[in-house]
């Protein structure tokens, strides 16, 4: 066990784990933050993906020991109100079915626009490959991209 | 109006005390027996009415039923609301608890929530509604009939009076129930058949913890299992002297989640009644430890699970069984005689006459449900209480369940619906809430128990495995004058003989087999259908192709047939409304034209109540399909919120050609082969249909369920698409596997 610092959605955190800890659970079990989700804990789901530095990334695969002095951000900092523009479009185009895998989507739809603010059809399709929707609302969530991109 | 029965009685209605505040809260008869009989309203909110109004005009309205995705949190409610004629925009929703005294069926399956909850539904806003009309006639000294009612406000034009909802919940709550109800008529509807967004939609977004797996008590210890590698194997010994060194590991021990002398209802499926389980100071930590435990597993003999209302109880064979002999056993069983279930006419007589015959086989793999939140539950079992909050499509089973293992009463039991991360069906078994509720009465702690991804998928309870042959006959016309089907699976026969082509056809015959394992399976989302209408409407293609009609056309043809002269008199579908949808997918869809070098693929089947028809536009690139557009017609009687209707369609179509392309969970040696999301493939993305479009057929028949019937009819039209596409058939599923020639040699030898 070892303290780490970890600054998350503009805060920094004290944080007392062993330094394997993936960053996905000291964002559950510790910090409580828990719109990021479980899903497989080997980078293949995508539910868990948050933002270090501007970048989407899968928390399960990422050490607490990687993220000292990187800038994270978790769905729930997003944004201050849920009006991100891919929230809004997420909820204009009324995406969700179980919405357990939609944190995720949003997070690395957001990562996408940020560095491509407006990405072709077949651009958006690789960008959101690597999460999973066990629902299938992948017609909705490119439809969604799609109109936030226009507000970006 | 329609008149119905209100089952309410005086009993049944809660006042409320002007002290906690005016409102009308109306309840079921659980509350008569409740001790205080003028709760607060504080207290009544407790307690989470179906309807309250409170004064300034909130109308809080509970959701009976578990929410897995299919919007039902947001449905039903709306039925509720359109009754009562109230502003959507000043209803609030909260989940229901548990209580089958008051609610119907709060179950999550069989695509039947809405279908089995639309009068009590209607019922209960229809009730409070004549109340409140009583209350102002009552008060206003004028006739209930004059008054009317618009979104939350009563109206009496003649005395210039007014009224909301909020002003006369008080005096509505001291009027007599009515014995019985007007609801609305279906033209007047103003919520239902109106687009509403998802309620939740604003806590998904923004990452509120809304899901079982986001339940954290005070005090909670978290918990993890190991269950044997292999199905066919138990348990003999353990060294967990290694995890118990660890940091943060504070106990490692076996529970009998069903011990032989307990009596399982059907929701208690489990290969692996005996577990180890871990438990410790965060998720993490355990799942590291647990890799450390060294188990001793060793073969079972055959025994037998006792099963409530099965004298016999069920049968579990011993051994370890591999995919490569489950599809020898299944071919050698599709030759040998079976046990007949439907015979029309004399099929033997028809088949030997024909002109043509056709013949083909297909088979389909088990399947993981792998909902994306794993198995858990968070369970707090003391001396006299059980709380138990998480993912549960079955929790009026699972309390009797729990009741019955824990050795408490059902009254003790309170299970707490969260959201559902996905279920498909694997959520309705519950023998992961037993386990919490186990640790946490031997630990006398709270616990949350999750599995861990592999464990979620290695642990069973798959899709059967299923095999099918058909035949069919041709005489010199190309008219179909026979047909028989004769299917079966591991451990359940997918065959529903009375479904069409039944009833369409003079000559028919249904044949069914089934073979003894003791892999797990459970319903999967269109159970049986969702192998049954994929297959089917593929053979009935190549039937049309051998009788050179058009795919279509040669469907109609059968349902005129079923229409004018049905044969025999208990077939299943409405055959007017089958041919319905695929009249709408003809014109919708353009049928006849092509579009950018495009193949195209129809398919049309009825299951849960719901009809519906798709047509699936593709093309290869690179040896891949390139779905662009999967085109879906549906009839599921009244479309209660269109924009949730429609997603269900779009994610069932999807959901299906995802499965019938990519996905497969093998064994050997009764070890799943595949263990996570790197080697069990679902769709992605980059493999989605670009395009759904979804046309419901306009109807004010009752409605029905639309989780399960987009599902497998869209496999149907995308194995006919590939067809038109490279010319080849494919007969065994996963698709992906035929096309890269990686299937197993049994299945290409069928």
């Amino acid at each position: 066990m070892a303290l780490y610092t970890i600054n998350v959605n503009g805060k920094n955190h004290q944080v007392d784990v062993d330094s394997d800890t993936p960053v996905l659970w000291v964002l559950r079990d510790n910090l409580r933050l828990l719109g990021t989700k479980y899903g497989c804990g080997i980078a293949h789901c995508g539910v868990c993906t948050i933002h270090m530095d501007g970048e989407a990334i899968r928390s399960c695969a990422y050490p607490i020991s990687s993220v000292e002095n990187k800038k994270i951000v978790t769905i729930e900092g997003l944004s201050e109100n849920g009006d991100h523009p891919v929230q809004k479009a997420w909820i204009e185009h009324d995406v969700p079915q179980c919405g357990y895998c939609q944190a995720g989507q949003i997070m690395s739809a957001a990562s996408l626009l940020a560095q491509n603010p407006n990405p072709s059809d077949e651009e958006i399709r690789r960008a959101m490959n690597g999460n999973l929707c066990r629902c299938a609302t992948y017609t909705r969530i490119n439809k969604a991209i799609k109109t936030a991109s226009k507000e970006m | 109006m329609t008149k119905i029965k209100t089952h309410l009685n005086r009993r049944s209605f809660l006042k409320l005390s002007a002290a906690g505040g005016a409102g009308l809260m109306l309840q079921f008869s659980w509350f008569s027996s409740l001790a205080s009989e003028n709760p607060t309203i504080e207290e009544a909110f407790d307690l989470n009415g179906y309807i309250k109004i409170a004064t300034d005009g909130t109308v809080t309205i509970a959701s009976p039923n578990p929410e897995v995705g299919q919007n039902v949190k947001t449905s039903m409610p709306m039925i509720v609301a359109e009754e009562l004629d109230v502003d959507w925009k000043n209803v609030k929703v909260v989940q229901a608890p548990l209580n089958t005294a008051i609610f119907t069926r709060q179950l999550a399956g069989g695509s039947r929530s809405i279908n089995e909850s639309w009068n009590a539904l209607r019922m209960a806003g229809a009730t409070a509604r004549h109340m409140l009309v009583q209350a102002a006639a009552k008060s206003w000294g004028v006739p209930a009939s004059e008054i009317k009612v618009n979104a939350g406000t009563l109206t009496h034009n003649a005395n210039g009076k007014t009224a909301t909802f909020g002003e006369m919940a008080s005096a509505a709550s001291n009027i007599e129930v009515p014995k019985e109800v007007d609801v609305k008529d279906i033209k007047d509807f103003k919520i239902i058949r109106k687009s509403h967004l998802n309620v939740d939609g604003p806590s998904i977004t923004t990452g509120k913890p809304v899901f079982g797996l986001d339940v954290y008590g005070e005090n909670m210890v978290y918990a993890s299992i190991v269950h044997p590698p292999a199905f066919g194997m138990k348990l003999e010994s353990y060294d967990a002297s290694e995890a118990l060194s660890m940091k943060g590991v504070d106990s490692v021990f076996t529970i009998d989640v069903y011990p032989d002398d307990y009596e399982r209802n059907r929701f208690d499926i489990s290969a692996f009644p005996q577990l180890i389980v871990i438990t410790g100071d965060s998720t993490w930590r355990i799942m590291k430890a647990k890799k450390t435990i060294k188990a001793n597993w060793v073969p079972f003999s055959a025994y037998t699970v006792k099963m409530e209302g099965n004298s016999n109880g069920e049968k579990v064979p011993s051994g370890t069984e591999n995919t490569e002999a489950h599809y020898t056993e299944m071919i050698k069983k599709s030759k040998e005689n079976a046990k007949q279930v439907r015979k029309d006419g004399n099929p033997e007589k028809a088949f030997s006459e024909a002109a043509k015959v056709i013949e083909r086989s297909y088979t389909a793999p088990y399947l993981a449900h792998s909902p994306l939140e794993p198995l858990n539950f968070y369970a707090n079992v003391t001396a006299d209480k059980a709380e138990l909050i998480g993912p549960i499509q079955t929790p009026e089973f699972m309390e009797k369940s729990v009741a019955k293992r824990l050795g408490m009463n059902l009254d003790q039991i309170d299970i707490q619906m969260t959201r559902i991360g996905g279920g498909f069906g694997r959520k309705l078994f519950g023998h992961y809430l037993v386990e919490a509720a186990l640790i946490s009465q031997k630990l006398k702690k709270p616990v949350k128990l999750i599995y861990t991804r592999e464990d979620d998928m290695t642990f069973g309870a798959y899709r059967p495995t299923y095999q099918a042959t058909f035949r069919a006959a041709l005489d010199k016309d190309n008219n179909m004058v026979a047909f028989h089907v004769k299917t079966g699976g591991i451990p359940e026969s997918p065959l529903f003989a009375n479904r069409f082509p039944a009833g369409a056809v003079p000559n028919y015959l249904a044949e069914s087999w089934t073979i003894d394992s003791n892999i797990t399976t459970a319903a999967f989302r269109a159970p049986r259908s969702n192998f049954m209408g994929a297959v089917e409407q593929a053979f009935l293609d190549e039937v049309a192709e051998l009788a050179g009609k058009d795919p279509i056309d040669f469907r109609l043809e059968l349902f005129d047939n079923a229409i004018k002269k049905p044969v025999g008199n208990k077939n299943d579908y409405e055959a007017k409304r089958y041919a319905g949808v695929l009249k709408l997918i003809k014109e919708k869809s353009n049928w006849g034209t092509s579009k950018n070098g495009l193949s195209r693929g129809v398919a049309a089947y009825f299951c849960h109540d719901s009809y519906v028809a798709n047509v699936v536009d593709l093309k290869m690139v690179d040896g891949k399909p390139i779905i662009e557009k999967v085109h879906c017609a549906v009839d599921c009687g009244i479309v209660v919120n269109p924009v949730a209707a429609a997603n269900m369609v779009e994610g069932g179509s999807v959901d299906g050609i995802g499965h019938a392309l990519y996905s497969m969970l093998s064994l050997k040696g009764g070890v799943p082969q595949q263990r996570n999301y790197n080697d069990y493939h679902l769709i992605r993305n980059n493999d989605a249909p670009h395009d759904v479009e979804v046309h419901f057929v306009e109807s004010d028949v009752h409605p029905t369920g639309l989780g399960e019937p987009p599902f497998a009819p869209a496999i149907g039209a995308l194995a006919n698409a590939l067809y038109k596409e490279t010319g080849k058939r494919y007969y065994h599923q996963p698709f992906m596997m035929d096309i890269e020639s990686k299937y197993l040699q049994s299945e290409a030898n069928v």
